[in-house]
């Protein structure tokens, strides 16, 4: 059980480091069933003005490690432990009112549906003008003034007379923009895309998509986006995470997780999608059984019950002992092959069916 | 092509709009399904793909007749189902039947796994040799569940059980076409592919005909033989799956394919073919005059504001491909086209 961490000693400031690094972060919710394990002891980093896209099913924490990152949990049923370094700040234990200075301003997140995040009380262009006058400090002028600048900025015809009107007067892609441009108001240096596109059509994903993979080259925002859609990874981030049962099972850039991907599951993922261009006679190669509950996860490493590979290890290791990412730096994954086992089976039976 | 089951010609589907503070009174109508021509053989599986608000949904609801149609016919088997009463649907309504989208609302939380998927014979008469238990037991086992889990509720399944138990209801009896509509996108990726896996192997193994509603046209493509495209209520091309994923004429289509991520990185693709449309799909209920895609198309001449394009089958193209386009597109999808309508791209 980790350590409630909202009344420890504040953290000690630390060198410099990259822009953005959780270590060891876990989060536990208590419920009526029990304690769900929603994130167990995740660590990355994330490098100024890139992205980092975060893969997984449902469930397996991927939004629930992000909450942390703005300190969204509800603490009276949520334990926190492990630290979230933004730059020389650590948000876990941090404040609330150092918080509410971060929210909106240096960190801002992108929810997935665009309706029930909006207010529908207010119109769009006081959404907007709320957050830059709150963390500026600017005038309603000025704020006015910056609201119609940043619409017009995400494609929104019309900007001056668009401000006025309110959410539901938006179609789906038009609502996300608006989203995005309140996220973008206050310049920050963190943005959180939590499945920006989900809800979506194809056409409009694309345009979203691209538009923030512009917004990112004007601006050098660092984006965190969570999908669970391989192919919006595959065109819009530098570096990957894939998560499964609330751990990173999974660790590199983009060429190496989506070429030569080292982890059952990460195949598995890959081999399960259908492509355009696939071998439609071929059938698809899903991967078998269900996602663990997180009241009692797996023990050992929590793909096992899932995994055809299990037994090339060995007898009980997997299923006995958590495998932790390695190596330590660059393409890293938590799993007993080695690495010509890993190569092996990739090459010789996933890679023909992707 | 075999013979066809199925036949829309036509058909149309208008939903008032009502309007009004104390007397309702209709202001104006959704054009949901507007003129819609189909044709799905014995044992085919059609995709039907298009964005959310194109009418898909209602043609598939039309098709099984939950909804009547507002203008033109549904001939099921040669017969005119199109306005047919209760009495006169029964015997066809064993033949048609559904999956649903949802595996969460589609399915009583009350009954056992036995009930529901016994149910459809139970309403209709039906005793099976060796009774009904036992044709559910291997229903369940068809679909790659346990018969074991006969008693069991459906709470006690996961969302991909549950879409198998879906699937085995509307196997109970034996109908020659499924309208499925949606019916792995609430799953997660890994599920996804069992299900997906599980509907091609039943529509080979059984010879079911499918209506197979998606708006994700990887899916489609791998569960359908043939593949129609639909834009606000009307169908823009139809034609076999090689011919429409490898050769699409329509501009519609043609963005459409282009803006699915795919897994591949950029540097293997074969062609880095951009097509950023602007905007969204305009409202049904005050569509477009002549072609509905013309607000979005990059092609779109006065011509096409004056006049409906017909969907007729174009020079250069495959029996059966036809497309609704006064001027279609090369027929590749392979190419370093850039065009970027979206203002905020530019």
């Amino acid at each position: 059980m980790t350590t409630v961490t909202w009344d420890r000693e504040p953290a000690t400031p630390r060198g410099p480091g990259p822009f953005l690094s959780v270590r060891d972060l876990s989060v536990q919710f208590s419920t009526e069933d029990g304690i769900v394990h929603a994130v167990d002891r995740l660590s990355f980093d994330l490098e100024k003005g890139t992205t980092l896209g975060i893969v997984g099913e449902s469930g397996s924490g991927k939004s629930v490690s992000n909450l942390s990152i703005l300190g969204l949990h509800d603490k009276a049923h949520t334990k926190i432990g492990g630290e979230i370094w933004l730059e020389d700040q650590e948000l876990v234990s941090a404040s609330r009112s150092t918080l509410e200075r971060l929210r909106g301003n240096r960190v801002a997140m992108i929810f997935q549906d665009p309706l029930t995040s909006l207010s529908p009380y207010h119109t769009v262009g006081r959404q907007i003008s709320e957050v830059f006058r709150k963390h500026k400090g600017a005038s309603k002028a000025e704020s006015r003034a910056r609201a119609i600048e940043m619409l017009d900025r995400v494609g929104i015809p019309q900007a001056k007379t668009r401000l006025e009107d309110y959410p539901h007067q938006f179609s789906g892609g038009m609502r996300q923009r608006v989203m995005i441009a309140m996220a973008l108001v206050c310049d920050p240096d963190l943005l959180i895309a939590d499945e920006p596109t989900t809800a979506l059509d194809v056409t409009v994903q694309a345009q979203i998509l691209d538009l923030l993979k512009d917004l990112q080259q004007d601006f050098g925002t660092s984006i965190i986006l969570i999908t669970h859609d391989l192919g919006v990874v595959a065109k819009t981030v530098h570096n990957v995470l894939v998560m499964y049962a609330g751990r990173a099972i999974e660790q590199g850039t983009v060429q190496q997780v989506l070429r030569e991907p080292h982890h059952p599951y990460t195949w598995g993922l890959l081999a399960s999608m259908p492509k355009l261009n696939s071998n439609v006679d071929l059938p698809l190669l899903p991967v078998r059984g269900t996602p663990p509950s997180l009241l009692n996860p797996p023990s050992g490493c929590p793909f096992h019950p899932r995994c055809d590979y299990r037994d090339l290890v060995g007898p009980d290791l997997c299923s006995t002992e958590r495998p932790e990412l390695s190596p330590a730096d660059g393409h890293r994954d938590a799993c007993y092959l080695t690495l010509a086992q890993k190569r092996e089976i990739f090459n010789g039976k996933i890679k023909e069916r992707l | 092509m075999t013979e066809s089951l199925l036949e829309l010609s036509g058909l149309t589907k208008y939903f008032p709009v009502m309007g009004g503070l104390v007397f309702k009174r209709q202001v104006g109508r959704v054009h949901a399904v507007d003129g819609v021509d189909l044709t799905v053989g014995a044992g085919e599986a059609l995709g039907l793909v298009g964005e959310s608000g194109c009418g898909k949904s209602t043609t598939g609801r039309l098709v099984a007749r939950l909804l009547e149609p507002s203008g033109g016919t549904i001939r099921y088997n040669g017969q005119d189902i199109s306005h047919a009463s209760r009495r006169e649907l029964k015997p066809i309504r064993s033949e048609i039947q559904m999956i649903f989208q949802d595996p969460y609302s589609s399915l009583n939380p009350r009954h056992t796994v036995g009930t529901i998927i016994s149910g459809p014979m139970e309403v209709n008469g039906i005793q099976p040799p060796g009774g009904r238990q036992k044709r559910v037991r291997e229903l369940l086992e068809t679909v790659g569940l346990n018969p074991e889990h006969y008693n069991r509720f459906p709470h006690e399944f996961s969302g991909g059980q549950r879409q198998r138990i879906g699937v085995a209801r509307a196997l109970a009896l034996e109908p020659k076409l499924i309208v499925a509509d949606e019916p792995v996108s609430a799953l997660d990726v890994s599920i996804q592919a069992q299900v997906v896996n599980l509907l091609q192997q039943l529509q080979r193994d059984l010879g079911i005909a499918f209506l197979f509603i998606a708006h994700d046209l990887a899916v489609v493509r791998h569960v359908s033989q043939r593949v129609a495209v639909m834009y606000l209520g009307k169908i823009v091309e139809v034609g076999d799956r090689q011919s429409i994923y490898e050769r699409p004429r329509h501009p519609y289509t043609h963005a459409l394919l282009s803006a699915v991520p795919e897994v591949e990185l950029p540097e293997d693709g074969v062609g880095t073919e951009r097509i950023r449309l602007a905007g969204d799909v305009p409202s049904p209920i005050d569509p477009p005059s002549g072609c509905r895609f013309r607000t979005r198309c990059w092609k779109a001449q006065d011509k096409c504001a004056a006049e409906e394009p017909p969907l007729i089958q174009i020079t250069g193209n495959h029996e059966g491909h036809l497309t609704a386009c006064h001027f279609p597109e090369e027929p590749t999808v392979h190419g370093d086209q850039e065009i970027v309508l979206d203002p905020a791209l530019a």
